[in-house]
């Protein structure tokens, strides 16, 4: 029993689920016990699904035990821990034997995420224990020039993973190209897509890949400051960086002539945002750092000539930083040996929605939606109909079911209409109504425009009030027109990406289910029953028992009936608000 | 989805708020000379005083030199900060894509109809203030929301009520 682990997984979502409490329940049964084995602490593993997940690693290798209580950890640690038998029914992964969740595991190739759920994410040297820092020190020892890692990083055909795509390499040798005194090496970690959380579990989960990613970044483009700019909505992110940066400048990692190399003085420091979904964009994130309004600037000049205080400055996503120190360490070929042709390497996706297993998945590019979906993601819930995946968050647009055999790389997911994005998948079923995705998606978008250019402020208002009339029936004929024209014109007229990409949803939407559209303004139906002032409810005077539950519980008291004998629903006074659906236990009222 | 940028008016305050600048004083210490401070300044006061009245406004601007002007800019443009208080609980319900499609609207519209409020208004006892915000980053949970730094997941309206209830059993219980 010495040498078992307990490893406790707490990130923000394990920590949500109640994580803690079963870390603190463990904790104490170890100590009122005086138990001899190792607790410890790890980040995301990416089972979102399972969370609370923690792991006992004992003579005969690992388990992973999912959805784990108070209750459920009192008896893993007498069976298992103490007793040395596993608990099979509660595993949810093991190399051991097959458990209902292996499909999940399968087809996975973890490079960005290499580290997540092995390490504790505020241990320095857990990370080095696992390739950690190796690269940097690499560059050092063999006196590897700026350029050599520039061209390993554009062999490896990395492109950007915030959603642009643009070749990294390509990036930093236009940075490198710019001569300057002062530098910056900016981390993009204001991940804003409602429904993407890749960035905050890389962020939570290993930090130092991160810093070291920057680090050799700042040596390829000669940078000497370096920020990383995170969103302030994920605090335990910014507490676990802080925790890095500080052991990393012990370390000689940061600070004058990093891991020996003469000349070379870097240091970062993590500059919180303040929730504003445009700062995203590059040129609008650095007039942030510098205090001001975060809006988009021109472009030309671009970053690598005049950023940060008009110095130059190369930004790059976090996940994009995650797998530098891997490529520089193992070599471009263990990068691009996967993936398409022009899309190489991995890609996470935050797989969310109506699906059965939710989390983090990290799959080599060239794999069909199909197959995210059904293999990793086990299909949908509650076995209804697929209908559509969403791509790309706000910027990016839905892909029909039919085109489920889609091989996922960038120029293909930009063929269908979507992005790429940051790796955000939601996934919809048939009751979920496309007209109101795209009204949510450009509230979204309408609220979050920086009101610089009037095509984004003005008219994705237009848009977003047409929508509005359409889900609540009082769409007329000529709106699909009027939507795509204006589609067109924001698109043409904008300065950023917010602007450009935020017609996507509603022009993908009209693409691949326009006879929803046609549906919501000619029949004033809504297909999916999601549109509430389109719904009509009824009781069925045949299964309704008359036990008055929803004529109490109605809030307009729009039922009517009597004890023991059917109810009626006043259609004039009903808010459709589906409360006495919800409430009925006969199934006595219908929808439609 | 962020909350409204600009609230209509600002709440009348009760004789009981008394804002103590001094207590900017280290703040405006650790930042002073400084370029491109004014959020972490900003973000600061708010820690401090839980919103952003109006004298700390004029005191940083006093002591840093930044235009009033500029500093309303600011503040106005960032969803984090609140230029009105706030009460002792926060409710943030998440509306990011995966609780949207989960229905997050009824938790929303649900605890509306309990506690009387607006998006973004604080009820009268000052005891919560509803929020609307974009991804909490618990998708798969959804729908969430968030109390302090208590997540709950698999929400629905009625069980979203119960919770607010039970604290507010529990916070009445104190007094």
């Amino acid at each position: 029993m010495a040498q078992t682990k307990v490893i406790v997984g707490l990130g923000s979502c394990g920590i949500a689920a109640g994580a803690n409490k079963v870390y603190n329940k463990i904790k104490a049964l170890k100590e009122a016990d005086k138990l001899e084995f190792e607790l410890k602490k790890t980040s995301c593993i990416g089972m979102c699904y399972r969370e609370p997940l923690v792991e006992v690693i004992d003579e005969t290798g690992s388990f992973i035990y999912g959805d784990v209580t108070e209750d459920k950890a009192t008896e893993i640690l007498q069976q298992h821990v103490i007793g040395l038998n596993p608990i099979k029914e509660y595993v949810v992964k093991t190399d051991l034997f097959d458990t209902p969740d292996k499909g999940y595991f399968e087809g996975q190739v973890k490079i960005a995420l290499r580290n997540c759920g092995y390490i504790d994410p505020e241990s320095i040297e857990e990370y080095e224990a696992r390739d950690g820092y190796k690269a940097i020190k690499r560059i050092a020892s063999d006196k590897i020039p700026y350029e050599a890692v520039i061209q390993t990083v554009l062999d490896s055909g990395l492109r950007g993973r915030g959603g642009g795509g643009f070749a990294t390499g390509m990036k930093w040798r236009f940075a490198r190209n710019n001569n300057s005194d002062d530098k910056y090496i900016i981390c993009n970690a204001d991940e804003g897509d409602p429904g993407a959380f890749m960035d905050r579990s890389l962020l939570e989960g290993d930090p130092h890949a991160v810093l070291e990613g920057m680090i050799i970044g700042g040596y390829a483009i000669g940078a000497n400051h370096g920020v990383i700019y995170c969103r302030a909505e994920y605090p335990l992110a910014i507490k676990r960086l802080n925790i890095a940066l500080e052991q990393a400048r012990q370390r000689g990692y940061l600070g004058n002539n990093i891991c020996g190399i003469e000349g070379f003085n870097l240091d970062i420091y993590v500059k919180e945002g303040a929730g504003a979904f445009v700062c995203g964009e590059e040129t609008a994130l650095m007039q942030s750092i510098e205090g001001k309004r975060g809006m988009p600037t021109k472009r030309p000049p671009f970053p690598a000539e005049s950023g940060l205080w008009r110095k130059p400055s190369n930004i790059n996503n976090v996940e994009t930083f995650a797998n530098i120190p891997y490529i520089v360490y193992n070599g471009a070929g263990s990068f691009n040996k996967y993936g398409t042709e022009k899309s190489k390497g991995t890609k996470v996706f935050a797989l969310t929605g109506k699906i059965k297993h939710g989390g983090l998945v990290e799959v080599p590019m060239g794999i069909t939606l199909k197959d995210v979906i059904y293999k990793l993601g086990g299909g949908i819930q509650n076995d209804k109909e697929f209908k559509a995946v969403q791509m790309g968050g706000p910027s990016g647009g839905c892909i029909p079911k039919h085109l489920a055999d889609l091989q996922i790389d960038y120029d293909q997911v930009n063929a269908t209409g979507a992005i790429m994005g940051s790796g955000g998948m939601v996934v919809m079923d048939e009751t979920t109504c496309m007209v109101d995705i795209a009204r949510f998606f450009l509230d979204f978008t309408q609220k979050e425009s920086c009101g610089k250019c009037t095509f984004c402020r003005i008219g994705t208002k237009r848009m977003l009030e047409i929508l509005t009339r359409i889900t609540e029936g009082k769409g007329v004929e000529s709106d699909i027109a009027t939507l795509e024209e204006l589609a067109v014109q924001i698109k043409d007229s904008t300065l950023c990406g917010l602007g450009q990409t935020a017609p996507n949803p509603v022009l993908t939407t009209i693409k691949y289910f326009r006879h929803e559209y046609e549906a919501h303004i000619r029949d004033k139906k809504c297909p999916a029953l999601s549109c509430k002032t389109l719904l009509t409810y009824e009781i069925k005077p045949d299964k309704c028992t008359g036990c008055m539950v929803c004529g109490i519980k109605c809030p307009v008291k729009a039922i009517e009936g009597e004890k023991k004998k059917a109810h009626f629903i006043h259609q004039e006074q009903c808010i459709r608000c589906g409360d006495c659906y919800s409430r009925c236990k006969f199934e006595a009222i219908t929808v439609s | 989805m962020r909350i409204q940028r600009l609230q209509s008016e600002p709440q009348v305050k009760t004789k009981g708020d008394v804002i103590d600048v001094i207590l900017l004083e280290p703040l405006l210490a650790k930042y002073q000379g400084k370029k491109g401070s004014l959020i972490p300044l900003l973000q600061g006061a708010q820690e401090i005083f839980g919103y952003i009245p109006r004298e700390a406004f004029e005191k940083i601007s006093k002591v840093s030199g930044i235009q009033l002007s500029d500093m309303y800019g600011v503040a106005t443009f960032y969803s984090q900060f609140r230029l009105n208080p706030v009460g002792k609980h926060i409710i943030k319900v998440c509306h990011g894509t995966a609780c949207h499609v989960q229905n997050a609207d009824a938790i929303s519209d649900a605890i509306k109809e309990a506690l009387n409020v607006k998006d973004g208004e604080t009820t009268e006892d000052r005891l919560f203030t509803l929020e609307s915000v974009a991804c909490l980053g618990c998708c798969s949970l959804a729908p969430v929301m968030m109390i302090g730094d208590e997540a709950y997941g698999k929400l629905t309206g009625a069980s979203s009520v119960k919770i607010i209830k039970d604290i507010k059993i529990k916070d009445g219980n104190k007094n």
